[in-house]
């Protein structure tokens, strides 16, 4: 496997997440073609796109879960293997099997393995940590419930307190508003909101456009290639949305869209 | 039962036959878990040409040569099934199937061009083991169990496989979290900086190691069957996968003991002459522990959703 990253300290030393020339392929066809992404410490960011235009992979890449044909990624200002610990990364909760035999407690301790190591027993601490990591999600009496007996909501709110318990400084989250309740969207985006005021930054994939500006400060569109980034009001544009979505909008939907932001 | 006949004639046998079964449970668990419960199956079919080929290069029988053999067969096929996943982009279960039928059907040829040799080497074997044929015959009753002399006579199957039963049991040990971890979600253990893929080839490792010292003393049926009954079983008793484990180590050694005795004194009890194959009936009592849980078990709803 080849990978490029000799340079990957020299990026944009103040951004928690900088990624630049970053190709993915999975097949013949680029999943992601020469991206460059700066994201601005202590922001919200979405990152929207049509389906299929690797917001997922984008996450993946910058994670080292996918590998990177090209280009270089670097964890505030420096490589991502020695800033591992301060990343927290909540994948799409369709993306593993909730049947497993674990319970909510089970799950959310394993955001502290990286902490524990392989053999250190489970401390005192660590289930605080985790009874914490519960009560700030609102799931603090499901502890001891079997996950497959969890709604969708329940199961985001989950995965969340899991990378809550990993005490990150960079969230990265892949579409943590899919199929969940209007409660738990409005109870994620809260806690979402009160990391970034603890000084935290958050870069979520969100696929509901219409959200967009009330819920993020900066955001990245991207179709393979980036379209355009930064804060949402410069960026969030007709314009932009027409070449990131193609003809997939027509331009009323998209005025609407703007409109919602503004009320 | 006296001492003198049980101690040689049916101990041995029944806890090699327990050892076997909890060394491809364990593993077992989270090959069900990862959906890959068919690789027991694979592995014990990828092993023969291995198994063969020791055998012709040695002009002998000998257990070592072919647990060795069988342990690079699985090897090469695991990696086979891994470059290939990488070069080509096909679907896992599809390389599995070309590569294990293709390891397989050489395994058939070099076995045919072995039967001409002196030693002969049978797929029967291969299949069933001969489970009933691990007898210790220094034993003279119970009190052999405290003889030194007597006990170093003990089938060497038996020491092989309680060998790496340990072995088995101290990796899972060690690598508890990492694999729970990789099984449940394999992204998020990527983002913490596990080694993911190492972890899983080492998964098929432990298995192929369980398979291939099981399969030399009760024959493939019962490392297929064990790979996949006890612990699909045990999840259908409990919601947790420590209890799980246990569970599955339960039913293991239940299928194993009650297989073995069914099959010597079953035919007798309901009036025939001849006892049946014990790797058989291992392997049915624990599809009849899976059915049974299935039916019965208290967490069965859970699994249909
Ligand atoms: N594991 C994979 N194997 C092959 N192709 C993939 C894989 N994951 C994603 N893709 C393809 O890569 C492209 C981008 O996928 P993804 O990053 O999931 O998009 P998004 O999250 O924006 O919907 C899609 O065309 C998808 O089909
Ligand atoms: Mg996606």
């Amino acid at each position: 496997m080849l990978r490029l990253h000799q340079n990957d300290q020299t990026l944009d030393p103040q951004s928690p997440l900088a990624i630049r020339g970053l190709s993915v392929s999975y097949g013949e066809k680029p999943a992601l073609f020469s991206v460059d992404l700066t994201v601005a410490p202590y922001s919200m960011t979405a990152i929207v796109g049509p389906n299929g235009a690797g917001k997922s992979t984008l996450l993946k890449a910058a994670l080292g879960v996918v590998p990177r044909l090209s280009g270089q990624v670097s964890i505030f200002g420096r490589a991502l293997a020695s800033e591992r610990h301060r990343i927290a990364y909540v994948p799409q909760r369709a993306s593993v099997d909730w049947d497993f035999p674990a319970n909510v407690r089970d799950v959310v301790l394993m955001g502290l393995y990286g902490k524990m190591g392989l053999l250190r027993r489970i401390s005192r601490d660590d289930l605080a940590i985790a009874e914490d990591a519960l009560a700030q999600v609102g799931m603090q009496d499901f502890a001891h419930r079997q996950i497959g007996q969890l709604s969708g909501g329940q199961q985001q709110r989950i995965f969340l307190a899991r990378a809550l318990a990993q005490n990150a400084d960079l969230y990265l989250l892949d579409e943590p508003f899919a199929g969940v309740d209007a409660a738990t969207e409005a109870a994620i985006i809260t806690l979402l909101k009160k990391l970034k005021d603890a000084g935290k930054t958050v870069v979520a994939v969100h696929h509901d456009l219409s959200t967009v500006t009330a819920y993020f400060d900066h955001v990245a569109m991207i179709n393979t290639r980036l379209i355009a980034q930064g804060p949402v009001a410069q960026v969030f544009t007709t314009a932009h949305l027409q070449e990131a979505y193609g003809g997939r909008l027509a331009t009323a939907q998209i005025d609407r869209l703007r409109e919602a932001g503004h009320y | 039962m006296n001492g003198a006949e049980f101690v040689p004639l049916s101990l041995p046998p029944i806890l090699i036959g327990i050892l076997a079964a909890i060394a491809c449970a364990l593993p077992g668990n989270f090959l069900v878990l990862r959906k890959q419960a068919l690789i027991g199956d694979a592995i014990s079919h990828v092993v023969l040409p291995g198994i063969v080929l020791a055998f012709l290069v040695t002009q002998a029988l000998d257990a070592w040569a072919m647990l060795l053999g069988a342990g690079a067969a699985a090897l090469f096929a695991v990696v086979m099934i891994d470059v290939i996943k990488r070069v080509s982009r096909i679907e896992v279960g599809a390389i599995m199937g070309v590569v294990f039928t293709t390891l397989f059907a050489l395994g058939v040829l070099l076995l045919e061009q072995s039967s001409a040799s002196s030693v002969h080497l049978d797929v029967e074997h291969a299949l069933m083991g001969n489970l009933e044929s691990l007898i210790w015959l220094e034993a003279r009753g119970w009190a052999s169990l405290l003889d030194p002399v007597a006990l170093a006579s003990l089938p060497t199957e038996l020491s092989r496989l309680a060998l790496t039963l340990v072995l088995i049991v101290v990796l899972l040990i060690i690598f508890w979290r990492p694999l729970t971890l990789s099984t449940f979600d394999e992204g998020y253990a990527e983002s913490l900086g596990l080694p993911v893929r190492a972890i899983s080839l080492g998964l098929v490792m432990v298995a192929a190691l369980a398979a291939v010292t099981a399969f030399d003393a009760v024959g493939s049926i019962i490392v297929i069957a064990m790979f996949i009954c006890p612990a699909a079983a045990a999840r259908l008793m409990t919601d947790r996968l420590r209890s799980q484990i246990w569970w599955s180590v339960g039913f293991a050694t239940l299928s194993a003991s009650l297989g073995y005795v069914l099959a010597g004194y079953g035919p007798l009890w309901i009036g025939l002459d001849n006892s049946v194959s014990a790797a058989g009936m291992i392997a049915t009592v624990s599809g009849l522990i899976l059915a049974l849980t299935a039916v019965l078990g208290p967490k069965r709803c859970a699994t249909t959703t």
